[in-house]
């Protein structure tokens, strides 16, 4: 592919956001007919170099040029001209629109609008490519998955030939991801130039033809995907040589008793529309429970409803201090379950916005927890400031002092922050969800190991994941949930991933 | 093409300087303003202004007590700012208080001794304000109504009522006025300290300063504000009562406001009427985004405001102009403070558009 013209040639690309340096003199060729991996880091910059291609960001220096023409991308507008598309992760449906509607929605064609034509136009795009759509469709009647190829769909409807795709598998199961895959490569083989941001090496193997790896901002090498390993990407990635392999000690046997037992939960949202029904399972003392399921089938209810936050429909979540005394935990709020002298840390899945305080800096955020204590009306900053830099030394959080506000943060840091405050109470049950999301891969395996320390020290772990791998190499035993129903608990040591992901999509499988 | 990127931190220091510097633009700005619409020159009108302020030690003293009471309410919306709770109804809190002390020096000001009167009008004034901005508290508690329409709203009853006891208490029948409250025996009216009865209320608005300042930073209950106007979810997650902090918030507004009704009534107008709050309700919310919320910065803000506001009645009599000049100046120096803010943030540059360069 070398003699031909590159789609999108960037020379020397920079772009800094106050004091932060997001890209320095970054350089790269993207080709058409080839996906193309964009790998890093979090802060590694592969989101604002992409976000200059597509218009959102405007570079401080360097150039653009497409198809060796030099251009100047200055809105998501120009970027489309340019024949330039971007799937973000967060998509930009309306949801009472169909799938058509949705295509079309913006564009400004001469003469009589036709929507019996433009949904012709959009199965013929199906049809070629292999998407699986059908163009009447509501998208409020649709799956993740759907919705995301609406979003394809679109772009090239538009005539896109040049696609950015931001972690396009955070959201889907396995079995969708291989249909986007086979999708992707279609449109590789139509001449297409794709470009695939994602942190999961195990999909960068499977997918890409070319790597190209980014750190603190700077182009750092490329390889070919077929002549690399995940380990050698991952060096690249990271700086310097890690290991992959999470850990699973063998749970401690002989003081293993249920922590918490959940019987016949079920819980409905405030549309009254069921979100968890009949749900049963247990929780051990020094155990990781891995919870399975597509985003979105009770995950969060249940991990709320644990933590006192979630009312309840019905059923019970009894909590077992020891083998004698047992508390009913439904009906409590956090407090309560706090003075009954439960420590139940929990760390949700929206760190900002429920986790932690965006806007204070790392001593107040420590306070969270423990602002109460003591009789003085004033509140006490002393332990809060030593625990803050206890959890940045400890967790090398990288901040320029404790008293910076935790947005200002990067993801990784930021859920350092919020895991090291929730493990320092001695939690007898740490609750998880999505502990590892967008975190890279040294950060993630921090994470790992301080749940894993956490079960060596007795600690009842529930994992609330997204990545099967991590999943599968993790967790004791996982349960699996689909559409709010417990589709089963199965051995994490022995179960594999294509009967997970069945689980998650239909009800039924094992039971361990 | 223009492009606006986000700048590095400014040092506090250099802050400082382009703020007052752009202070000083804003004052030439408004100096050319009034040299071409009036033809005055501007050092002249400007010198008025300043006398109008500072002429005399009474002018000095009663801006003095007008900045005290415009801080007071201030203060008060400021918690409940802090907890982005939008209280516009600091005009009817205000009026709820002046209402209550009012009543008090009316029906009792000839039963009980002073000392104890001016105890219960300071329970009545709290509790009045308070019990107005519990009222829309409550509603936003519960069923989670929209806080700025409501508050706004309970000023303008809050308005009627006061009308209505105006009619009642009128002196003498069918004038529309209350007059002055108790004017032979004071009863009720705040003392003097050191023969200055501006004094009080200014030593008053400092102590409700300092002790706002540390409720709202060193508290707990000042923290658990601040978390609830950050992420009501986070609060919710660590266990604070979202409901209770509100309405415990909301009483605390409303208090200072009644307590500044009180002031008004019993410390300086010693009447009452359905203007004495005097727009301050809604001035105030003007000087505490201006201080950004905090308490502290608020005496500037509240000063600044009060000075242009008296220096515009001054211009206005010496030089017969329309009272609503001194608003145009006014106006123009926040226009000039506000947008400041921007550029300490951000930068605008631009670039050719042909050559697809952003140059630096």
């Amino acid at each position: 592919m070398g003699q031909e013209q590159p789609a999108v040639r960037l020379r020397n690309i920079s772009k800094s956001f106050g004091p932060v340096q997001a890209n320095s003199n970054v350089s790269l060729d993207i080709n058409r007919g080839e996906i193309l991996a964009l790998l890093g880091e979090n802060g590694s910059g592969k989101t604002t170099l992409m976000n200059m291609l597509s218009g959102i960001y405007f570079p401080d220096s360097g150039t653009i040029e497409i198809d060796g023409q030099p251009a100047s991308i200055g809105s998501p507008k120009d970027a489309f001209g340019y024949g330039i598309g971007m799937i973000h992760q967060h998509f930009k449906l309306v949801n009472v629109f169909t799938a058509t509607e949705n295509i079309v929605l913006g564009l400004q064609d001469k003469g009589k609008f036709d929507l019996a034509a433009a949904a012709d136009k959009v199965r013929s795009i199906c049809d070629t490519y292999g998407f699986d759509v059908d163009p009447q469709q509501k998208v409020y009647d649709m799956s993740v998955s759907q919705k995301q190829t609406v979003e394809i769909v679109k772009l090239l409807y538009r005539g896109a030939e040049i696609l950015i795709l931001d972690e396009p598998t955070a959201v889907l199961t396995p079995q969708e991801t291989d249909k986007l895959f086979a999708v992707l490569r279609n449109m590789r083989d139509d001449g297409k130039a794709i470009i695939i941001i994602t942190h999961k090496l195990n999909e960068v193997k499977d997918i890409s033809d070319r790597v190209v790896v980014l750190r603190k901002g700077e182009y750092v090498g490329e390889m070919v995907t077929a002549e690399a390993t995940t380990q050698e990407m991952t060096n690249m990635m990271v700086g310097h040589q890690v290991t992959l392999n999470i850990d699973r000690p063998d749970p401690e046997m002989k003081y293993r008793m249920e922590r918490i037992r959940v019987s016949h939960l079920t819980v409905k949202n405030r549309e009254g529309i069921t979100k968890l029904d009949d749900v049963s399972f247990s929780a051990f003392t020094g155990e990781i429970l891995g919870i399975a399921g597509i985003s979105g089938s009770g995950q969060k209810e249940l991990l709320e409803a644990i933590a006192g936050l979630q009312p309840v429909e019905s059923g019970s979540i009894e909590y077992n201090v020891d083998d004698n005394v047992t508390e009913q935990l439904i009906g409590m709020d956090p407090l309560k379950i706090q003075d009954m002298g439960v420590v139940l840390s929990f760390v949700p899945e929206d760190r900002l916005g429920m986790g932690l305080v965006a806007n204070m800096d790392l001593t107040d955020n420590m306070m969270l927890r423990s602002f109460r204590s003591g009789f003085s009306p004033l509140a006490d900053r002393k332990q809060p400031k030593h625990l803050a830099q206890l959890v940045v030394d400890e967790l090398e959080v990288d901040t320029p002092s404790i008293s910076t506000q935790v947005s200002k943060l990067s993801g990784g840091n930021v859920q350092k922050v919020l895991v090291g405050r929730e493990i320092a109470a001695a939690p007898t049950v740490l609750l998880s969800a999505y502990a590892v999301r967008g975190l890279d891969v040294n950060s993630s395996y921090l994470i790992y190991d301080l749940l894993n320390r956490q079960k060596g020290n007795g600690v009842a772990v529930v994992y609330v994941g997204e990545d099967l791998d991590v999943l599968l190499e993790l967790c004791d035993r996982i349960l699996v949930l689909c559409g709010g129903k417990v589709s089963g608990i199965v051995d994490g040591r022995t179960t594999t991933k294509n009967e997970v992901g069945l689980m998650m999509t239909k009800l039924g499988g094992g039971e361990a | 093409m223009v492009h606006i990127v986000k700048r590095k931190e400014m040092p506090f220091a250099q802050t400082v300087a382009v703020r007052l510097g752009i202070i000083g633009i804003a004052l030439v700005v408004c100096g050319v303003i009034t040299a071409l619409m009036t033809g005055l020159n501007p050092i002249d009108v400007y010198g008025t202004m300043f006398k109008g302020s500072f002429g005399s030690p009474r002018k000095v003293w009663i801006l003095l007590q007008e900045v005290a009471i415009l801080l007071c309410v201030s203060l008060a919306l400021t918690p409940a700012f802090r907890m982005k709770f939008w209280n516009l109804g600091g005009e009817g809190q205000v009026l709820a208080g002046a209402l209550a002390s009012a009543a008090c020096m009316i029906t009792l000001g000839d039963k009980v001794p002073g000392v104890l009167l001016i105890l219960i009008m300071l329970v009545a004034a709290l509790a009045a304000g308070a019990v107005w901005a519990a009222i829309p508290a409550l509603f936003k508690a519960r069923w989670d109504t929209n806080e700025t329409l409501f508050t706004l709203m309970m000023n303008y009853v809050a308005t009627q009522i006061v009308a209505y006891f105006v009619i009642v208490w009128e002196v003498p029948k069918g004038s529309g006025n209350i007059g002055i409250i108790n004017q032979s025996t004071e009863a009720g009216w705040l003392p003097k300290i050191a023969n200055n009865k501006y004094m009080l209320i200014v030593i008053l608005a400092v102590l409700l300063t300092a002790a706002m300042y540390v409720y709202l930073n060193y508290s707990k209950q000042g923290y658990e504000i601040s978390v609830v106007g950050e992420s009501p979810s986070t609060a919710r997650y660590v266990g604070i009562k979202v409901n209770k902090v509100i309405v415990r918030t909301l009483l605390i507004s409303g208090a200072i406001c009644g307590f500044t009704g009180l002031l008004l009534v019993s410390g300086s107008a010693h009447t009452l009427t359905t203007t004495i709050a005097g727009g301050r309700g809604f001035t105030a919310v003007m000087v505490a985004w201006l201080a950004k919320f905090n308490p502290l910065v608020m005496i500037g803000s509240s000063a600044l405001l009060e000075f242009m506001e008296s220096g515009a009645g001054e211009i206005s009599t010496i030089y017969g102009l329309n009272q609503s000049f001194g608003a145009i100046l006014t106006g123009i120096i926040l226009f000039f403070i506000i947008g400041t803010e921007f550029f300490l943030t951000y930068r605008v540059v631009f670039s050719k558009k042909k050559e697809g360069v952003a140059n630096v």
